[in-house]
């Protein structure tokens, strides 16, 4: 595990446009059945422009942010070897469908965990207008180079 | 929908889970993970696995899902954490069933803490798994 990972700059992603169909599909996924998810104007009752994304779709916009670690060639870091030990999301606003998203990564927390590392990730998801959406972290356990 | 109240140990919702093979097909497809530990066996053996696993971002994506329709608005979800503790494993032909409960642990004027419970046969997957929601619609 690279240290110098811990406040390394990243750029943003590239955004992700968030079809409705996509929330559908995901919220059939994960057993969703709340009609917010899947009906515009249920999620219009509410006040919302088109279907909400249920709360954990945020990891596939985080999940970009992820790929650029992965993709750094000495981050230290194997899938393989890599254990998804944490997550936590905090929302300012739920994902609707239409929202053009970027994700900024941070490595916020790096330390000694056996013969690897406890690595935390931050993904800050910001919207077209760059107000805050969703911060989604996740602590993964990475293992220790295999001999 | 309904206005669940909130109160310090109501249970907001529970409900029990079916998941298959399929199940795990579908949420590789509609999360982009596809790791293959999440559907072949031979993979999910090679590393020492005890089986093919449950993404944990799948229990995690079903458990808050509980409680969505219960809030009556997703926007009332401050922040989820969970600790991923126990795989969840499906099998081929019997698949997995969880259980999940969700009680209200913690008050205060604005907001409540939701604890959710996901139960394999004897065993807690999910270590503190937790939802801040605000009080008020």
């Amino acid at each position: 595990m690279n240290p110098e990972l811990l406040g390394r700059a990243f750029p943003p992603t590239a955004s992700y446009l968030v079809g409705r169909e996509k929330v559908r599909e995901f919220a059939r996924a994960v057993l969703a059945d709340a009609p917010q998810h899947f009906d515009p104007a249920a999620a219009q009752a509410l006040g919302y422009r088109d279907v909400v994304a249920p709360p954990t779709f945020a990891m596939v916009v985080q999940d970009l942010t992820m790929q650029q670690l992965l993709a750094i060639e000495d981050s230290g870091i194997a899938l393989e070897r890599t254990v998804h030990a944490e997550q936590r999301f905090r929302y300012s606003r739920p994902i609707v469908a239409g929202d053009e998203l970027t994700a900024q990564l941070s490595i916020t927390g790096i330390r000694a965990f056996g013969a690897g590392a406890m690595v935390t990730s931050e993904a800050e998801i910001t919207d077209a207008e760059g107000a805050h959406v969703v911060t989604a972290t996740s602590v993964l356990l990475v293992g220790g180079e295999v001999s | 929908m309904t206005s669940a109240p909130l109160e310090l140990g109501a249970v907001v919702a529970e409900r029990t889970v079916h998941l298959t093979r399929e199940s795990l097909v579908r949420y590789a497809g509609a999360s982009g993970d596809f790791n293959a530990i999440h559907y072949r066996d031979d993979v999910a053996e090679r590393v020492g696995l005890p089986g093919v696993l449950a993404h944990g971002m799948l229990t995690m994506g079903l458990a808050v899902e509980t409680i969505v329709d219960a809030l009556g608005d997703a926007g009332r979800i401050l922040e989820y954490g969970v600790r991923f503790t126990r795989p969840v494993v499906v099998d081929a032909e019997d698949g997995a069933d969880l259980v999940v409960s969700a009680k209200v642990g913690a008050v205060d004027d604005d907001t409540a803490r939701i604890d959710l419970t996901v139960t394999f046969g004897d065993t807690t997957v999910l270590g503190k798994a937790q939802v801040r929601v605000r009080r008020q619609a």
